[in-house]
């Protein structure tokens, strides 16, 4: 049995960014201020929720299981079933996949499907030898194995690292993603020119869509509890220009890389949620999709060069589905690093990679800008590692809609060298 | 509730051997030969220690001294708690029957427990109140239920510990600090119960059973009172010195000629604190005197006025979701109130800085509140800012809580009426304009009533729920309902210009500006009604009103009522223009700034002024009988009492016009019409008033 499945409403957080110190909300907290008024405005009331989803990479001690909270804090019935997922970057689109295969297959009618992540409350890590030393500390017993154990203390035992530092390199190739996009504007000719014209357009785009009133429905305001209530993504810099631009530093290879803080995704805290629905739901509801999850597929590649997994997840949909450049209409491809988007463009772009790696006979072609992240991306709102994948999806429902067009694909690049995508249909 | 909770049941008490049967008492030996005593009164949910309950108690004590078992154990069947303390209805009896007599039986029993040669051990969960206290002070071994408290609230009906609970407890713990706890009426809660000493041990519900064979095996050690303070204390000059603290401290709050009871537990614990024979008799005839007081007669009256307001409280209020219009001080307090007591919460506000302040303003009500973090967390994940008013729809009660101005709530009723659910209840929280100028935009009429809020809403009881003439008498009654679930008082009203409070308490708010106006100084005024008993002045309580509300009240009811009103005062509408509207504003008539103000004043001011201040709020109180406005006098005393505190120690203002006479107060209040101004000619239903 392979049922139809729908994405029928959803919204997000504004992105909130990191600015030294933990943020004034947890995951969980994000998770929550997004999902109340999501499930206040359904025509359905929480009992109609069969399941929850929720995709976090750096889940806090207090919220293991982050969505099992969440569904609680939401005031979801006990009853209902909430796990959490974790594919770093890809996190906040493998719920929404695996919500998908579940209503498809037959098994749940609606699932509330989200990512929540607050990467500015990545914890500080201890070194393992220093919790090595704790722990030995802990087991000795009396005053001399005490003092022996004493005399192993190093100064650099009380360095933490932090982790968000440590979760953004990756541990096989020992490349931090900043890297990663050096890596591929180097392969693909990618200038820092072209990187930062691409990052200001970015900003350009999602300032004039929230101008727009565009977001409304989408981006739904959060409060906290020292009385702030945040109704817009706090990093887009409407007036980004190429000079200011032009003097930033680049972050991550110094002093000839290109990758900048300017051109790279923003680091921030943030959630969203998407309602997945049966047909069946949305009779019994009457609720109005927003459109029809076709198809989805995850890629693997090697780690070094993690920012073409778009490429690598998208092109099998694209064959399987006979859909040529001008046959998708829509494209959310997740902005990591402006130079990244810009290879995965290169790569569709040129023949003999076409033909070599994705079975082509000839190049794809290259993909018009736009139709290209036409509301801007992470590198003007910011990228919380757990939420993007769910945020491209639920903005790219809502912008087909509102472009009236009929085909879309949202997809990202995976730290660790994966790649994950979703083909959506106008209904 | 979920399935598997539910059919798994409450946790159940843990009894021993003994099965509920009838009667006070329920009594068996289990195998350990530990006499297991379970208190579970006849026909009521709570367990109170009235005269059957004692002499009951009596005869099993002298089987147990006959027999003894290897200990005892004394624990309530209630699923509610331990003990709520002595039978305040008998009170009255008691009073005119020989109290002292009655009492001496009860100190006798209590006195029989304490000496009995086995462990003695009492198990309390929930609260242990009063004469529910002592019956486990004269135990040897309290444990405590995780969740148990421990209080004398008896200085509340103007009383102090009557069944041993003055020499008893300050044996037990810290002296001051259980002299605090008796003066303060305040209640130890488990943590604090523990490390006063009060309760030996915490322990889970399911650990009772171990815990009381711990105790009866010698396993839980008695505690042995005082420590080096109490050696301090058992002498005079010490005694002296800390009794003189106390005595500065009860003044702040409560004068002596009001208030004698904790006055006279000070005196008695000075005079007797090193001799628990002297303070047990010293006990039994105070006890007995401050049960003939006319300040403890008129506290119960209040304590009754509150139970008969609760009683209009029972049934299903068939609201979880309240969506709040206007995130304003009075509507998001409201909404965090109704969050943090359990309800489903949404607060529009097209103003999402409003909103946000809203929040910050629940966080602070739930600390204020002592609740935890995690309380907290849930508190504020119930309440939910909502800009779009995506609650209205799923409401079962919307409060709107709009400012005050006819136009834009007739507006927002019509957006109202195309949203809300059906059988969904709107109520106004209006405290200046009558339903029926508003009723007019409203889609079900029946529907629509007033649920007046009085701020600050986290510290006032009393809610007026307002019936305009269409309204469902159903509404009414879910509405008193929902005032229950949410911790309230409800007064049933009818819609008139200020309704009941407002009403009655504008003309001596004003006329406490004509004496301003006159030259009083604020501080003498305010003075003189706390000298009455109110328990701020009539300035004080027009900055916390706000000056602008209490203009627009004026105002308002200037404009509609017959009678004669007191020129708005020239320096409130000034106060008003210049954006010192009270204590919201840090500045009103008093600077703010530094909290509350301070009255250093000894002027008595003019002979008369008391009563120029008074008795408008009693003729305002008989205009409002006469034309219905309440449903009977006591609800008029309880209104006044649990919003404004007008002097509980009086029995509220119509009691203290039955008790000074309606005669008397009709020619006093003549005699001021002729110097002041007809604003004071008696209302026409004192001729009827009893």
């Amino acid at each position: 049995m392979s049922r139809a499945v729908y994405i029928v409403d959803g919204a997000r957080t504004p992105f909130l960014k990191a600015r030294g110190g933990p943020g004034p909300f947890t995951p969980v907290d994000l998770a929550v201020q997004c999902g109340r008024p999501l499930l206040m405005r359904q025509p359905f009331g929480k009992e109609a929720v069969d399941l929850v989803i929720l995709g976090c990479v750096n889940v806090i001690a207090d919220e293991m299981n982050p969505a099992r909270v969440a569904a609680l804090r939401l005031g979801l019935p006990e009853r209902t079933v909430g796990f959490s997922v974790q594919i770093n970057c890809g996190s906040g689109m493998q719920s929404i996949d695996t919500a998908y295969r579940y209503i498809q297959q037959g098994s749940h009618e609606i699932i509330l499907a989200g990512g929540a992540e607050a990467l500015s409350h990545a914890p500080l890590v201890l070194r393992q030898e220093a919790v090595e030393w704790y722990a030995g500390m802990a087991r000795a017993k009396g005053p001399m194995a005490q003092a022996r154990q004493m005399t192993g203390l190093r100064p650099d035992f009380f360095k933490p690292i932090i982790g968000l530092e440590q979760g953004l390199t990756d541990p096989i190739t020992n490349l931090n993603m900043g890297q990663t996009a050096e890596v591929l504007a180097y392969r693909f000719n990618i200038d820092r020119k072209a990187a930062d014209a691409y990052a200001m357009e970015s900003h350009h785009r999602l300032a004039r869509a929230t101008k727009a009133g565009y977001l409304s429905d989408e981006m739904l305001p959060v409060f906290d509890r020292q009385g702030h209530a945040h109704e817009a993504d706090d990093g887009v810099r409407p007036d980004s220009d190429m000079q200011s631009l032009a003097k930033l530093n680049p972050a991550f290879e110094k002093p000839y890389g290109s990758v900048t803080p300017g051109n790279s995704s923003q680091i921030t805290d943030g959630a969203s949620w998407v309602i997945l629905a049966s047909e069946q739901a949305v009779k019994a509801h009457k609720l109005k999709p927003l459109a029809r999850i076709v198809d989805s597929e995850w890629a693997g590649l090697d780690p070094s060069i993690m920012g073409l997994g778009s490429v690598m997840a998208s092109t099998p949909i694209l064959q399987r589905h006979a859909l040529g450049i001008d046959d998708v209409d829509l494209w959310e491809l997740n902005e990591a690093f402006a130079a990244q988007v810009l290879a995965c463009l290169a790569a569709w772009h040129d023949e003999e990679f076409c033909r070599e790696v994705l079975g082509y006979d000839r190049a794809f072609g290259l993909i018009d800008r736009d139709r290209l992240n036409i509301d801007g991306g992470a590198i003007s709102m910011g990228h919380p590692v757990g939420t993007s994948g769910n945020r491209i999806v639920l903005h790219l429902a809502n912008a087909m809609k509102r472009k009236k067009v009929r085909t879309g694909i949202a997809t990202e690049c995976i730290g660790g060298g994966l790649g994950g995508a979703m083909l959506l249909e106008a209904v | 509730m979920d399935k598997v909770l539910e059919h798994l049941g409450d946790m159940k008490l843990e009894l021993g051997p003994v099965s509920p049967g009838r009667g006070n008492w329920q009594y068996t030996t289990d195998t350990n030969g530990i006499l297991w005593l379970v208190l579970d009164r006849d026909g009521t949910g709570t367990n109170t220690i009235s005269q059957d309950v004692i002499r009951e108690l009596s005869d099993l004590i002298a089987q147990a001294e006959a027999n003894p078992p290897k200990a005892l154990v004394i624990r309530s069947a209630k699923p509610g708690g331990f003990a709520a303390g002595a039978d305040i209805g008998s009170f009255d009896a008691m009073t005119d029957n020989g109290a002292a007599d009655l009492l001496k039986q009860g100190h006798a029993v209590m006195d029989r427990i304490a000496a009995l040669p086995f462990p003695t051990i009492c198990v309390v969960h929930g609260a242990a109140l009063g004469a529910g206290f002592e019956l486990a002070l004269a135990c040897d071994i309290r444990i405590a239920v995780e969740g148990a408290s421990f209080g004398f609230p008896e200085v509340k009906l103007g009383l102090h510990p009557g069944l041993g609970g003055t020499f008893r407890l300050p044996a037990l713990i810290d002296a001051t600090e259980a002299l605090t706890l008796m003066l303060t009426g305040k209640t130890a809660h488990t943590a604090e119960a523990k490390s006063l000493g009060i309760a030996d041990v915490v322990v889970q519900e399911r650990h009772v059973a171990a815990a009381v064979l711990a105790a009866a095996t010698g396993k839980i050690k008695e505690r042995e009172g005082g420590g080096v303070k109490a050696g301090v204390l058992l002498l005079k000059p010490a005694r002296s010195l800390a009794a003189g603290q106390m005595r500065r401290e009860a003044a702040k709050h409560a004068l002596k000629e009001h208030y004698p009871a904790p006055y006279a537990l000070i005196d008695m614990w000075e005079t007797h604190g090193d001799d628990p024979e002297a303070m047990q008799k010293a006990e039994i005839a105070s006890f007995a005197a401050l049960l003939k007081t006319e300040t403890s007669k008129n506290l119960r009256r209040a304590f009754f006025l509150r139970q008969s307001l609760k009683d209009t409280e029972k049934g299903e209020d068939g609201i979880a979701h309240v969506h709040v219009v206007g995130a304003g001080a009075m509507g998001g307090s409201i909404a965090a109130w109704a969050a943090l007591k359990g309800k489903t919460v949404t607060l529009g506000d097209i103003a999402t800085d409003a909103l946000g302040k809203a929040v910050a303003q629940a966080e602070s009500i739930c600390k204020q509140a002592h609740l935890s973090a995690i309380q907290t967390r849930d508190t504020l994940d119930r309440m939910m800012p909502d800009p779009r008013g995506y609650g209205i729809a799923r409401a079962d009660l919307v409060i709107e809580a709009a400012p005050e101005n006819a136009e834009l709530k007739e507006q927002i009723y019509a957006d109202l009426g195309k949203r809300m659910k059906s059988g969904a209840i709107l109520a106004t929280n209006t405290s200046s304009l009558q339903l029926k100028q508003l009723v007019g935009s409203v889609k079900h009429p029946g529907k629509f009533a007033g649920l007046h809020f009085f701020n600050p809403v986290e510290k006032m009881e009393l809610v007026e729920v307002v019936a305009h003439e269409a309204t469902d008498a159903k509404v009414i009654r879910r509405l008193a309902s929902f005032c229950g679930a949410i911790g309230k008082l409800p007064v049933q009203v009818t819609d008139y210009p200020g309704f009941l409070v407002n009403r009655a308490l504008t003309p001596y708010l004003m006329e406490a500006m004509v004496l301003m106006d006159e030259g009083i100084d604020k501080e003498v005024i305010d003075s003189a009604a706390i000298r009455f008993g109110m328990p701020m002045g009539p300035v004080a309580l027009a900055d916390q009103i706000g000056l602008d509300i209490a203009l627009h009240t004026a105002e308002s009811l200037k404009g509609t009522l017959d009678k004669p009103m007191a020129e708005i005062s020239e320096a409130l509408r000034k106060k008003v223009e210049k954006g010192e509207t009270g204590k919201k504003a840090g500045q009103g008539f008093y600077d703010w700034w530094e909290g509350k103000p301070r009255l250093d004043t000894d002027e008595p001011g003019p002979d008369d002024m008391t009563d120029r201040l008074i008795l408008p709020i009693l003729d305002a109180c008989v205009v409002c009988l006469r034309e219905g406005v309440a449903r009977n006098a006591d609800d008029v005393d309880a209104a006044m009492i649990f919003a404004t505190g007008f002097a509980p120690f009086r029995g509220g203002p119509m009691h203290y016009a039955r008790t000074r006479g309606a005669k008397d107060i009709c020619a006093r209040l003549d005699a001021f019409a002729k110097t002041y101004g007809p604003r004071f000619e008696p209302d026409e239903g004192w001729s009827t008033f009893e």
